[in-house]
């Protein structure tokens, strides 16, 4: 019976991390991809710099 | 959960961001702006006689639209999108920690930032250089293709080589996966008709890929710092 709450929480505590998990994934990728290789000018010029020192495909 | 997932990127992306930022003021930028000049010198002599762009192979586009000013603005927006990239690395890397089912803290944190520069830093770079602007380089869009591809193929493959418990013929498949971006080959241009001098990118190549493994490892640093001290009541 204990061996089974326990399992039932693990899994309850597991799936819980792997939404987050998958909600920050989400939200870095963004993120990343707006500041490394977005296309609309304007996001263009403001990273410029960023993109061609962290080594992301500019141009 | 994710509370404390976006705690600690944020922190740890600010932190970073802000140290790469200052680093990246007395390293990359100035040779970025030294490229400029070359590259302008370079438009301003081709101007007259090719209104259209060199064969095939991406113009340069600035001149219309807003940018930053030089100076202030300039280092400004390069510091806000650089802990942008930060923070966004640092959810990336958590996320992906979680994922696996790894616990977070200062060793493993560090390894897996290593393991993220490789991926995003040292694999796409094998094909395609870090490029000053002015360098010959191929269509954007395949170039960007190419390098997520690599990143991908890259993270994937270290994963299923470096877990003790994976079998031989799933190591094998990794090394595979490891090459198959180079034996494909990165998009390059036709003709390599550089406006920047063989010595300004090869020090910025270097130095370029100096500041991104810095970046990576001072996320991961921060992640290994920032983690426990933001563990949920409950359990602490």
């Amino acid at each position: 019976m204990a061996s089974t709450t326990t399992t039932t929480v693990g899994t309850t505590e597991r799936s819980e991390a792997l939404r987050a998990a998958a909600i920050a994934l989400i939200l870095g990728v963004s993120l990343v991809f707006l500041t490394g290789f977005a296309y609309p000018e304007v996001i263009h010029n403001a990273a410029h710099d960023t993109r061609h020192s962290l080594s992301f495909p500019c141009h | 959960m994710l509370t404390r997932i976006l705690s600690v990127g944020l922190l740890a992306g600010l932190l970073a961001g802000l140290l790469i930022a200052a680093l990246q003021q007395v390293t990359t930028t100035p040779l970025i702006l030294a490229a400029e000049t070359y590259e302008k010198s370079a438009e301003a002599s081709a101007a007259p006689k090719a209104p259209h762009s060199h064969h095939g192979t991406e113009a340069h586009s600035h001149g219309e639209g807003w940018k930053p000013g030089d100076g202030m603005p300039r280092f400004f927006f390069t510091a806000i999108t650089t802990v942008a990239t930060a923070v966004g690395v640092a959810f990336v890397l958590m996320a992906v920690m979680v994922i696996a089912g790894v616990p977070i803290d200062e060793r493993r944190a560090l390894a897996w930032a290593v393991a993220g520069f490789i991926a995003c830093g040292l694999a796409p770079a094998a094909g395609l250089a870090p490029e000053l602007p002015g360098s010959a380089a191929g269509d954007l869009i395949a170039r960007q293709v190419w390098w997520v591809g690599t990143a991908i193929a890259t993270a994937v493959a270290l994963w299923a080589f470096l877990r003790a418990d994976h079998h031989p013929v799933v190591r094998l498949g990794a090394v595979v996966l490891l090459l198959a971006p180079h034996f494909i080959g990165a998009p390059h241009p036709h003709e390599l008709e550089s406006k920047v001098p063989a010595e300004l990118a090869a020090q910025f190549a270097a130095l370029s890929l100096a500041v991104q493994a810095l970046l990576w490892a001072l996320v991961g640093v921060g992640i290994g710092l920032l983690w426990p001290k933001f563990a949920p009541k409950a359990a602490g």
